[in-house]
């Protein structure tokens, strides 16, 4: 297959003089603090080991410590980028767990909410690999954009990053008139955006060479490793957890999966941007179809006991599949909680993807990736 | 080789188009806020540290110090005091203090509190020379400085 | 009045080095400032009107540096290259007439002087980057001299081209044949001569990307941006060793970016045949130029590096022959 031209079988470098290059710590390239082991036969990657737990918070031995109320705001700081679909999550898993019923306008409004969210997190995802790119320009206007979805969303949340806005039964507080204007003025704002960085980057000869063939992921590693989101769509596996098992009103709105079969970066670039579309899309018909209503559930009792069991709660995350997973024994503290989060999954295929690839062209493997590091130390 | 050449023809004009539109940009006016000459309006929802909100009848806050508060916050940040005084019906606060280097701004005490006697402040230019600033704030000082 | 031959020397020296090293500041500023505007922000404002004394402030933090010369490196080498970068820049511009009677020395060989100037500017990099004894710096620079080599060709073929057009290698001459007497205008310009090569808007954009190639800029910036292990050919260099690296690249900008207005925008020559030409239209056209090269920079990702040298090689140079032979062709036959 073509795709394979470009790198040299491991066993050709074998015998060869390597040397140890660290992709330190802090980098530019690595978002975060992630360090990459690389040991280098002059240009070529012969091995790559990601060492991660260097922003290792420990949210999961949080959840053993502080009630379900009193974990409310560590999912947003897991994911910052894509923080309402992570506070969805755990949430949804103690609804479901204790059979709360949200009412129809909560769940439109976290719909609509978390499509923004996925929107300005994929915005930073295309500014951030441009930047690696070598092209400057492009994360300004993404980030342009992306202050508009900041503005509407401090407008009702009054935070921009770490909202923790959704409540066990809906939502902290109601939207306003403003952001429901706002928001149908944003749709029209974004799709000539979308247009834009359509000419401006995908069509640019320079960066379809620079992806085009990079950074071949198949379907059949993706599978080994578990990623999930962009990655598993660009080589085309229909998987996207809003399809497969549907939560919140996703059933009764009407959006394509967004699927790129050739499997390198460019499909992977192509897989968000068209992501991006689709989410406009959504947001247009969540806001003809917001009823009217209350915005929590009446019945939430202040103190959250949920049944002994095992509760599982997944959600497709800008990123990937995020998923909560809640063991209770029937106390206030939960026994255990499990954060699924996609960016480990997508990191570990980063070790067997980058063999033999040269080192720009895993730089902009990573970059394709979309990760972010405290995602996968948790 | 046609092939080609139609290759080379629209690589390059895609070039020509991503210098138009950088150039398009070029004459429009910036985006930025040029702080500190210029500042935006906090909107009103804006989640600022927490304030006790000031009853304009008594010039006080509302707190009756039931420490809903104090269990809902899951850093940990605050401490309140009070005592019943004679004739009240209610306890009322006599110290309410706020360690805002914990503070995660997650809105639990403000929903929790059974008086609405919580609300967040719009200050988001918090430099200081002080620790009082962030650390042990005295709210009760605070509402009783504030305008109603 | 005729000024007297030493003074004039003396003059033409200072007014060089001033013009140069000028330019090489401040188009710091209009690198930033343009920039700025691409990217919809205001840009440096801070220090003196409009920023404009950012330039300053910048050399007076490089001068207060400490120029460390790494203990296994040549120091005679180390410090020598960055003179060595600065000075073709500056010795081209003797030869650059900006205007019919301001230009220092009239040679009829001056189109060869600029590229063999140029060449040396090859080797002093790699001599800074073998100078500082660092295994990246020794890497990076040889990328950098592979890339001038690969991408001086195609210039240089293009140049031919030029040549076989105006048929000097005096540069004033070629401007003056450029000229359109009352009725003349911007279609004596070479860049509109079709007839004698139908292909010369090409011409023009082959010399202009060898020309980016040649100065190290984006989207052809290897060197100096794109490593994005450390910091490329000048990592040892400190203090001012880096801000006259810094200051050669733009001055190297200039020196190009002149020689692309001489050779095919009718340097000092007017647009419409009526206004009077002079210095000021060959200083239009040129910051025209530089504001282009800005844009570009600002615009467009980084390739790869062996893309960079397959498009040399596999694409520019056989379209610079073909142009070559083709205008051959037709000058012969018409």
């Amino acid at each position: 297959m073509q795709l394979e031209a470009l790198r040299t079988p491991a066993d050709a470098t074998e015998g060869k003089e390597t040397f140890v290059l660290n992709l330190g710590p802090q980098h530019p390239a690595t978002h975060g603090v992630l360090r990459v082991k690389l040991t280098m036969d002059g240009e070529y990657i012969t091995r790559a080991e990601p060492v991660c737990g260097y922003i290792h918070r420990m949210h999961e031995k949080m959840g053993e410590n502080r009630t379900y109320a009193q974990f409310l705001p560590n999912p947003s700081r897991i994911d910052y980028l894509s923080a309402m679909h992570y506070t969805h999550a755990f949430v949804g898993v103690v609804e479901r767990a204790a059979g709360i019923e949200v009412p129809p306008r909560a769940e439109y409004v976290r719909v609509i909410t978390s499509e923004l969210n996925r929107i300005s997190s994929h915005l930073v995802w295309f500014g951030a690999f441009l930047l690696d790119l070598g092209g400057f320009t492009p994360l300004l206007y993404a980030f342009d954009d992306r202050e508009k979805i900041l503005d509407l969303l401090e407008g009702i949340t009054g935070a921009r990053l770490t909202y923790c806005y959704y409540r066990f039964g809906g939502l902290y507080n109601d939207v306003d008139e403003a952001f429901i204007t706002g928001t149908r003025e944003f749709v029209t704002y974004m799709r000539p955006r979308l247009d834009m960085y359509r000419q401006l980057v995908t069509g640019n000869v320079i960066l379809r060479k620079r992806l085009e063939g990079i950074g071949p992921i198949s379907a059949e590693m993706c599978r080994r490793y578990g990623a999930t989101g962009p990655v598993v769509r660009g080589s085309g596996v229909a998987h996207d957890v809003r399809k497969v098992q549907p939560y919140s009103v996703y059933p009764e709105l009407d959006f394509d999966v967004a699927v790129f079969p050739e499997c390198d970066c460019m499909a992977r670039y192509l897989v968000r941007m068209e992501e991006m579309a689709q989410s406009l899309r959504i947001i247009e018909q969540a806001l003809q179809r917001l009823p009217e209503g209350p915005f929590v559930a009446a019945k939430v009792p202040r103190v959250i006991k949920l049944p002994p069991g095992d509760y599982y709660y997944a959600v497709e995350a800008a990123r990937g599949r995020f998923a909560v997973r809640v063991v209770s024994d029937g106390k206030e503290i939960p026994y255990r909680v499990k954060l699924r989060t996609p960016s480990f999954a997508n990191l570990t295929l980063f070790e067997e993807a980058s063999q033999g690839m040269m080192l720009p062209d895993a730089l902009a493997l990573m970059g394709s990736l979309d990760l972010v590091i405290p995602d996968i130390d948790r | 080789m046609k092939r080609a050449l139609l290759e080379l023809l629209s690589g390059f004009g895609s070039l020509l188009t991503g210098m138009r539109i950088t150039l398009q940009q070029f004459f429009k006016p910036p985006v930025t806020v040029h702080y500190p000459h210029e500042s935006l309006k906090m909107p009103a929802r804006y989640r600022g540290h927490i304030l006790l909100v000031r009853d304009p009848a008594t010039g006080k806050s509302v707190c009756i110090a039931c420490k809903s508060c104090e269990k809902a916050c899951p850093s940990d940040c605050i401490v309140v005091e009070g005592i019943k005084r004679e004739g009240d019906k209610r306890k009322s606060v006599t110290d309410f203090k706020l360690d805002f280097t914990r503070c995660s701004l997650c809105g639990s005490c403000v929903e929790v509190c059974p008086v609405d006697a919580l609300e967040f402040s719009k200050a988001y230019n918090l430099a200081s020379t002080s620790k009082e600033a962030f650390y042990q704030i005295d709210l009760v000082k605070r509402v009783e400085a504030r305008d109603p | 009045m005729t000024i007297p031959e030493p003074y004039r020397l003396f003059f033409y020296l200072f007014s060089t080095m001033a013009f140069v090293g000028l330019n090489a500041a401040y188009l710091v500023w209009v690198e930033r400032k343009g920039a700025a505007r691409f990217q919809r922000r205001p840009g440096p404002t801070e220090v003196g009107p409009a920023g404009l004394l950012q330039p300053i402030a910048d050399a007076l933090k490089l001068l207060s540096k400490q120029v460390l010369v790494p203990p296994e490196a040549d120091r005679t080498l180390f410090r020598l290259a960055p003179v060595m970068v600065m000075a073709p820049a500056l010795m081209c511009l003797a030869t650059l007439p900006y205007s019919e009677r301001l230009g220092a020395r009239d040679l009829n060989l001056g189109l060869v002087l600029v590229f063999a100037f140029g060449s040396i500017n090859v080797m002093a990099v790699m001599l800074g980057g073998w100078a500082s004894r660092n295994k990246y710096a020794i890497i990076s620079a040889a990328r950098i001299v592979s890339q001038n080599v690969a991408y001086e060709i195609p210039m240089l073929l293009t140049v031919i081209t030029m040549l076989m057009i105006t048929g000097t290698m005096n540069l004033r001459e070629i401007v003056e044949q450029q000229a359109g007497g009352f009725w003349g205008g911007f279609w004596n310009w070479n860049i509109c001569k079709l007839t004698a090569n139908p292909l010369m808007p090409v011409t023009f954009v082959i010399f202009f990307i060898c020309m980016l190639a040649e100065t190290n800029r984006a989207p052809f910036d290897m060197a100096e941006a794109e490593s994005e292990l450390v910091a490329g050919a000048f990592t040892e260099y400190a203090g001012m060793g880096f801000g006259v690296f810094f200051m050669a690249e733009y001055a190297n900008i200039l020196v190009g970016c002149s020689l692309a207005t001489i050779l095919f925008f009718g340097g000092w020559q007017s647009p419409i045949g009526m206004l009077p030409s002079g210095h000021l239209w060959f200083l239009v056209k040129l910051y025209a130029l530089i504001f282009t090269v800005v844009w570009v920079r600002w615009t467009f990702p980084r390739t790869q590096f062996y893309r960079l040298l397959n498009l040399s090689w596999k694409l520019l140079i056989p379209l610079a022959l073909f142009i070559l032979v083709l205008t051959s062709a037709m000058l012969k036959l018409f």
